[in-house]
């Protein structure tokens, strides 16, 4: 069985990020690390892959300027192997062209199984996925918390907010997964290691046969008007207890539509 | 409490430009250890250890490890997960030979890996860190069968080891030690005595655990020349390799300690039942060596503690001092009050803490690089230069970075105020972990002990004066930096100080009874200016405004103190010797 995982690479958000001015998009000129909402989608591969007893994960990323760093902890976790999309040309590129170039590059591992997260943690647009799955004609399921594979189906829980929907799809699919769902295994000395000598086949558009104004800048079809800081966090409500104060936090947390 | 974070950056920045790890990874076997290679290393392991070891930090402080009714010992919750996924990411094995599984990597990086999980868990370190030291005297002293039968297993952590050499009455007089072996009939000896302060002696987090322990052969002579070394597990192990029975060494009790609560220290009691099996490591009545073998790493790592524990409370102590507001400093707005990091003295403590922990860490980096190229440099005239630089640096490092350790993590308190001295924000235990570093694997007093009576001495002075040499031509250079020239100075001032101290102590001191008293002071002296060397060289090397800044603040700050401290070598001996002992009769 050949999963194939979408990652993305991303500034630590540990670190603080700061907006480009210029581009209006956050700046990525720092070391870019693994987004921890794809580390499990990775471990659930890996999984499935050890369920199966044979195959192996390979992953999928684009990232503008050559950055391997957050690959080589998937492949230390245990992937097989990579393919990176880098291109100067794919500065700026939306969801859509994101999910084109994707596309293009996840088709060539003819994989039986893509996995991707449900969102990046810091572009958040929570589309890219889909719009892979429908590039590509395959099936999608979304916001998986488990995933098992019986013969030529994927049978996956789907979280919900009441709890959770048992979808069967045929593969090849792509499933996004849930964050947290799975407990990410830590690369082991061994793993990072390895992971040395792992192959990451780094690509351009053009060897995707993608043209080059079709993505990035020029071939975007949103356009970011305006960056502002967010406002800043507001001071708390402090309620005294004057006997009514449980009523007042319910209907607090009712408002919030927390209950 | 403020969440650990490791300083992969201030670490690769340590290896870089001040231990040089280029030169280490160009030592034939280290081919493997490149700049890249190491900095995944750092990375993966700082995010394990900030991950998993370091949440379990407090409560280990706050439960401490109990010992049970039938002398089994629980750690506190978390522990054993911990220490199952500590030995599942095989982060023991990167220091060790790759004949007996390890990863082979330079004993440099393994030091730094160290570096970040003592701070994330110190009491939890204490369990990996003997197991290498009885790893250590096991390479080097085990038979081969020895090596076979345990050092894999202890290698990958699947077993741990402990040291034990202390008794009720030998403490740092080793050779007062009580505990007997006699052989048996089939090779083996069985041993009995009790041994105290024995780090991690019994737990739940391995199913073995092998104890090398110093006991005394029939009629061997009084004192450390009759001691021998034997290794006692806690099961005895069959000869395919399974867990067999029970051995005859038991946990009677833990210390109720002032910190350091998570590992547990316990009274061992060996042969209660008619004789622990234990078999002899090295030649008889020569276990003294073997236990050096072991110590010697091991007081460069307890020296690193100093560091780690530092580090720790330095970045709890800035996120504190960033939150709290207190008054209003210099240029803020009326009627606001500033975070307390912008008061003057507040910033004074926290750049003592920041320049102190990277001239401790330099200092111990350094000498971590020197034991590896006293083992694998390429001439044997470059290995013997590296092994006395190294047997120079050791009680440098354990002494002077474990006394600073406890002053800055005290300082971290001072930076918390008031709510320092509350155990709720956790500041207070940096320190009472940091306080048993400068007693423990050698006072601090015997190291300077050591360093007056073994290291200065070496090559007739040689040595010292080489490494004096090296500082000035520090000096000199940056002498030449804008930037640096008053630090330089400052340098130039302590290596004079030394110069003068260091021919005293080869001459008018080569008495005990007159460099003896001082000996502690001379140990400070050195150890300052080594460290403000190491800074100037990271600037130099570096050329960036902060490494600079930490070096012109230590040396303004503390460097310059050095040559007033010349006295304390020289005019406390035998001039104060009759008025002391007056002074410290009892009454």
């Amino acid at each position: 069985m050949k999963v194939v995982v979408c990652v993305k690479q991303i500034p630590d958000p540990a670190d603080p990020g700061a907006l480009d001015p210029e581009s209006k998009t956050l700046k990525r000129d720092t070391k870019l690390i693994l987004d921890e909402s794809d580390s499990y989608g990775v471990e659930m591969a890996l999984q499935l892959v050890d369920t199966a007893g044979e195959g192996s994960v390979h992953l999928v990323s684009m990232a503008p300027n050559n950055e391997v760093g957050g690959l080589r902890t998937a492949l230390a976790m245990g992937a097989e192997s990579a393919t990176l999309v880098s291109d100067d040309a794919l500065k700026g590129t939306d969801a859509l062209g994101t999910a084109k170039v994707l596309a293009a590059a996840i088709a060539r591992s003819e994989p039986d199984l893509v996995l991707a997260a449900t969102e990046s943690s810091d572009g958040y647009t929570g589309t890219v996925p889909e719009m892979v799955a429908e590039l590509m004609g395959l099936p999608s399921v979304t916001f998986a918390k488990s995933i098992a594979i019986e013969g030529g189906t994927a049978k996956v829980q789907r979280q919900t907010e009441a709890g959770y929907d048992d979808v069967e799809c045929p593969l090849p699919a792509l499933v996004s997964v849930t964050a947290g769902v799975v407990e990410p295994r830590y690369p082991s000395f061994k793993g990072i290691m390895a992971a040395k000598s792992k192959p990451v086949d780094e690509v351009t558009c053009g060897d995707l046969g993608i043209d080059a104004g079709s993505v990035g800048w020029a071939g975007g079809g949103q356009e970011i008007v305006s960056i502002a800081d967010a406002p800043a966090r507001e001071a708390g409500e402090v309620i005294e207890d004057e006997g009514d104060a449980h009523e007042r936090i319910v209907s607090f947390l009712e408002e919030l539509k927390v209950l | 409490m403020t969440t650990y974070r490791s300083p992969v950056d201030e670490i690769r920045h340590t290896l870089r430009h001040v231990a040089d790890l280029e030169s280490v990874s160009a030592l034939a076997g280290f081919e493997h250890s490149d700049q890249a290679t190491v900095d995944g290393l750092l990375e993966e392991a700082g995010r394990f250890f900030d991950e998993v070891f370091a949440p379990l930090n407090r409560d280990g402080d706050l439960v401490g490890s109990v010992r049970n009714d039938d002398g089994s010992v629980t750690t506190p919750p978390g522990f054993v997960d911990a220490y199952r996924r500590y030995v599942e990411a095989g982060w023991s094995t990167v220091g060790a030979p790759v004949e007996h599984g390890g990863g082979g990597f330079p004993w440099l990086v393994n030091l730094a890996l160290q570096d970040m999980m003592t701070a994330a868990n110190f009491s939890f370190s204490l369990c990996p860190i003997l197991t290498q030291g009885a790893i250590d005297a096991l390479l080097h002293f085990g038979t081969e069968q020895q090596k076979e039968t345990y050092l894999r297993k202890m290698v990958t952590g699947e077993w741990t080891g402990t040291m034990n050499l202390t008794e009720p009455e030998a403490g740092s007089d080793v050779g007062a030690l009580t505990a007997k072996a006699v052989p048996a009939d089939d090779g083996s000896w069985r041993i009995s005595g009790q041994k105290i302060y024995i780090s991690w002696g019994e737990h739940d987090l391995a199913e073995n655990i092998i104890h090398l322990v110093l006991a005394r052969t029939p009629d061997s002579p009084p004192g450390t020349k009759g001691i021998s070394l034997f290794l006692v597990p806690k099961y005895l192990v069959n000869d395919d390799g399974s867990l067999g029975e029970r051995n005859d060494v038991h946990s009677v009790s833990l210390e109720h300690k002032m910190g350091l609560k998570a590992s547990p220290t316990c009274v061992m009691a060996y042969g209660d039942q008619g004789g622990a099996v234990g078999w002899l490591v090295g030649e008889e009545r020569a276990g003294m060596r073997a236990m050096f073998a072991m110590m010697n790493n091991a007081r460069l790592s307890v020296g690193l503690e100093g560091v780690s524990l530092a580090e720790r409370a330095y970045q709890q102590a800035l996120a504190f001092a960033q939150e709290r507001r207190q008054g209003r400093a210099a240029g803020a707005e009326p009627g606001e009050s500033s975070p307390i990091v912008d008061h003057p003295d507040v910033q004074r403590m926290l750049l003592e803490m920041r320049s102190g922990i990277a001239a401790m860490r330099g200092l111990c980096y350094r000498n971590a690089a020197a034991i590896d190229h006293a083992r694998f440099a390429a001439t044997e005239e470059e290995r013997t230069a590296a092994d006395q630089m190294a047997a120079l640096l050791t009680p440098l490092s354990k002494s002077w970075s474990t006394d600073l350790g406890c002053e800055l993590t005290s300082l971290g308190i001072q930076i918390h105020g008031g709510m320092g001295y509350i155990e709720e924000t956790g500041a207070a235990q940096h320190f009472r972990d940091a306080r048993i570093t400068p007693i423990y694997e050698g006072t601090n007093g015997i190291q300077a002990i050591d360093l007056v009576g073994r290291k200065v001495p070496m090559e007739g002075g040689a040595v010292i004066r080489r490494h004096l040499a090296a500082m000035r031509a520090t000096a000199t250079r940056a002498a030449d930096d804008p930037a640096l020239s008053g630090a330089a100075a400052h340098l130039h001032g302590a290596l004079d100080a030394l110069a003068v101290t260091t021919d005293w102590l080869l001459e008018d001191g080569a008495d005990p009874a007159r460099r003896l008293p001082g000996a502690s002071n001379y140990l400070e002296m050195l150890a300052v200016t080594t460290g403000a060397e190491i800074l100037l060289a990271a600037a130099l090397s570096d050329g960036g405004e902060d490494p600079a800044i930490l070096a012109r603040f230590f040396a303004a700050n503390r460097l310059a103190r050095v040559p007033g401290m010349a006295a304390g070598v020289t005019e406390i001996g035998p001039e104060l010797a009759a008025g002391r002992s007056r002074l410290l009769a009892a009454p």
